[in-house]
């Protein structure tokens, strides 16, 4: 019996106002106007050849956290919640009712994290994430999208970035941070907005929030490592975007635009992005292709390329390794995502004394349950994610039995999921981003 | 019964060819040409070499994560896809009607033994996929009429087949359902799931490109 189940966790009726008020809006004229619109206007030959090649074979099911956790629950298998959502969407025109799109929306953001690994599961290589952002995308036009996912939407949309911080406060942040770092190292600066930098760094909204000790760390990497660099003082230091998760892809694109701009005014070389998968997902991937960029128009690098160059290159030496065994937790977004797999565990063998893998892992690693946006839906929903990854809980149980006992995660979204799954199964692990291994490690020889 | 004969070995024949590849090149020819209008990404990220290692690796048993994981199931399929192309293909009836009609070239059939076994393959292959979706909730939550439907038209041709080939039933009545059965399922092709003998050189492909040249990764 599930845990859910023992525990009589009811997974299918969890209130969220941004949902039940949205739906409470609705007519049935409207559903399928939308629907409709969306899917002559917005869809093309993808949709078309993931549903009619899909074999319904259930092969992708194996690949799902969500599957493995839940007992092998059919609800929860990639092409099983494509069944609930574009199969149902297609089949009936779009002749949804108010209630039935609320299951949709459930679906689409509470029950799928956009890993992409049922695709690499799938003999045909079908990208549900695709027909699931699809879903949110509808859900997204027709107001049904969960509250606090949509907080931060808002934010984004009237802020720029996903905290409500305001101008004065992120410069504000900035010099706070400068201030304590100068206790450190004297000459220590966070230059801001300087024109014709090497390197602009961006991070996401909870930094300046209130994670400003990744700041302070961050820079002072960048100071010991002596690169011109920078942070803008302009909207746009946050690359951080809740709308790609909303299906909000006019504002997902607005915010990619916002990022790239602020670097392109103060005339970087290139942006050097803090430890986070999804907002390196949302300028490779997502922003930069509704901007119809194929790539990027300036290069943009993740913090573990970033690391990796500096470690290989001698900026940052070693001082000492970090005592004991870790385990590095591959974060969807720039593993699968992005193939930094190696880089990562490089710098992580480099800082520490000894590196225990866990299985599975590389490309092929189980999600935290947190991104593709699902733990931005909020407290309402944390039960059930957390339990829909009894599966990483095994996984990192059998890391921390080999006596293990910190977890490198170089993303913040797998902070935020795998803290809640270490303390839910208490399990004897803590987490660190490379930046705080770094940090810690490496010889400071500008320190006083 | 000659007058049903003498259609299914005639014009039918002409027509299930033509309907099989008519359709399946109309098929491949207004997806690629929609993607150019309303689906740009599958041909601005193609890439043939990523493509190319991902048919690779996908068409080989054990060459992918998920194969490895589901051993039973990678045997079944690909002796059951290698039957499904290889019996119409080299058992020596059908090229010896191939080289009297109107094509008048053909190459070198594979002993009637063989044949039969990789049709009894073919069939064991159904017998797993329709135990498959009876007796895995996965796979049964998914399961369709129509999902039933496209296994009896494989099915089909195949049995009568083996029937005909046996000498069980009447003989001419066997062979020529037989060859009604076949020239259905070749009809159905380009109309049906079976279409992902087409797609699937799509799909695949765009998927490979994604991760293999975007993403830098393995898409297997
Ligand atoms: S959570 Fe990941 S594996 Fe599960 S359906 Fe979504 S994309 Fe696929
Ligand atoms: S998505 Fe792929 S693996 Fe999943 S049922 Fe469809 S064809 Fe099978
Ligand atoms: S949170 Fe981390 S593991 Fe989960 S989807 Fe994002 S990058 Fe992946």
């Amino acid at each position: 019996m599930s845990e859910a189940a023992e525990k009589k966790i009811d997974i299918v009726n969890i209130e969220d106002t941004g949902l039940d008020q949205g739906i409470a809006r609705l007519t049935p004229e409207r559903i399928e106007k939308v629907i409709n619109q969306i899917i002559d206007t917005e869809t093309g030959v993808r949709l078309k050849l993931y549903v009619d090649t899909c074999v319904h074979c259930g092969l992708c099911s194996d690949a799902c956290h969500w599957y493995l956790s839940y007992d092998r629950n059919p609800r929860f298998s990639p092409v099983g919640k494509v069944r609930q959502t574009i199969w149902k969407i297609l089949e009936r025109k779009g002749r949804l009712s108010p209630a039935e799109v609320r299951e949709l929306a459930v679906v689409a953001y509470t029950e799928c994290n956009l890993c992409r690994r049922c695709q690499q599961f799938c003999p045909f290589g079908i990208e549900i994430a695709y027909m699931i952002a699809l879903v949110r995308r509808i859900c997204h036009k027709l107001g049904v999208t969960p509250l606090y996912m949509q907080d931060t939407c808002h934010s984004h949309s009237a802020a720029l970035n996903q905290m409500w911080v305001k101008e004065d406060e992120w410069t504000d942040s900035l010099q706070w941070q400068e201030d304590e770092a100068r206790d450190e190292f004297p000459h220590l600066r966070i230059p801001l907005a300087k024109e014709g930098a090497e390197i602009m760094y961006s991070v996401i909204g909870p930094e300046p929030k209130f994670r400003t000790q990744l700041i302070y760390q961050a820079a002072s990497i960048l100071h010991e490592s002596g690169v011109d660099w920078t942070m803008p003082a302009t909207p746009g230091w946050d690359n951080s975007n809740m709308c790609m998760f909303s299906g909000d892809a006019e504002m997902a694109g607005r915010i990619v635009k916002e990022h790239f701009e602020a670097a392109l005014r103060l005339k970087v070389k290139r942006i050097v992005m803090g430890e986070c998968g999804h907002a390196y997902r949302a300028v490779y991937d997502v922003g930069n292709r509704w901007n119809a960029w194929k790539m990027f128009p300036l290069p943009v690098i993740h913090s573990v390329q970033f690391f990796h160059e500096l470690l290989t290159s001698g900026r940052i030496k070693v001082r000492e390794k970090m005592p004991g065994k870790v385990s590095f937790n591959d974060p969807c977004n720039i593993s699968r995502g992005m193939g930094l797999h190696d880089m990562g565990r490089h710098v992580t063998r480099a800082f520490c004394e000894e590196l225990v893998e866990m299985t599975p892992n590389r490309e092929h690693n189980l999600c935290c349950c947190a991104g593709g946006g699902v733990i931005n839906c909020g407290p309402p929903w944390k039960k059930k994610r957390v339990l829909g990854n009894s599966a990483k809980a095994e996984q990192l149980r059998r890391v921390a039995d080999q006596g293990v006992s910190i977890i490198v995660a170089p993303c913040h979204n797998c902070h935020g999921g795998l803290d809640d799954i270490i303390h839910h199964y208490n399990l004897p692990l803590k987490l660190k981003f490379l930046g705080d291994i770094i940090y810690e490690y490496m010889e400071k020889t500008r320190a006083e | 019964m000659h007058g049903f004969y003498a259609l299914v070995s005639g014009p039918l024949v002409w027509v299930a060819f033509a309907v099989f590849l008519g359709g399946g090149a109309w098929k491949l020819w207004r997806l690629l040409s929609t993607a150019r209008r309303k689906d740009v990404f599958i041909h601005e990220y193609w890439s043939w070499s990523h493509a190319v290692q991902s048919y690779l690796h996908w068409l080989t048993p054990f060459g992918s994560e998920n194969s490895r994981r589901q051993p039973v199931m990678t045997v079944v399929t690909f002796l059951f896809h290698l039957g499904v192309v290889v019996v119409p293909l080299f058992t020596l009836g059908h090229l010896v009607l191939l080289e009297e009609g109107a094509l008048g070239l053909s190459w070198p059939a594979l002993p009637d033994a063989v044949v039969d076994a990789f049709a009894f393959v073919v069939l064991g292959g159904c017998a797993y996929f329709g135990w498959r979706r009876l007796a895995l909730p996965q796979v049964r939550s998914v399961t369709s009429a129509a999902d039933w439907g496209i296994l009896a038209l494989v099915a089909a041709p195949f049995a009568t087949g083996i029937l005909a080939y046996h000498g069980i039933g009447d003989a001419l009545l066997m062979t020529s359902l037989h060859m009604l059965a076949g020239e259905v399922m070749l009809a159905a092709i380009p109309f049906t799931r079976l279409s992902h003998m087409f797609t699937f050189w799509v799909t695949r492909g765009y998927t490979a490109s994604e991760f293999g040249s975007v993403r830098h990764v393995r898409d297997w």
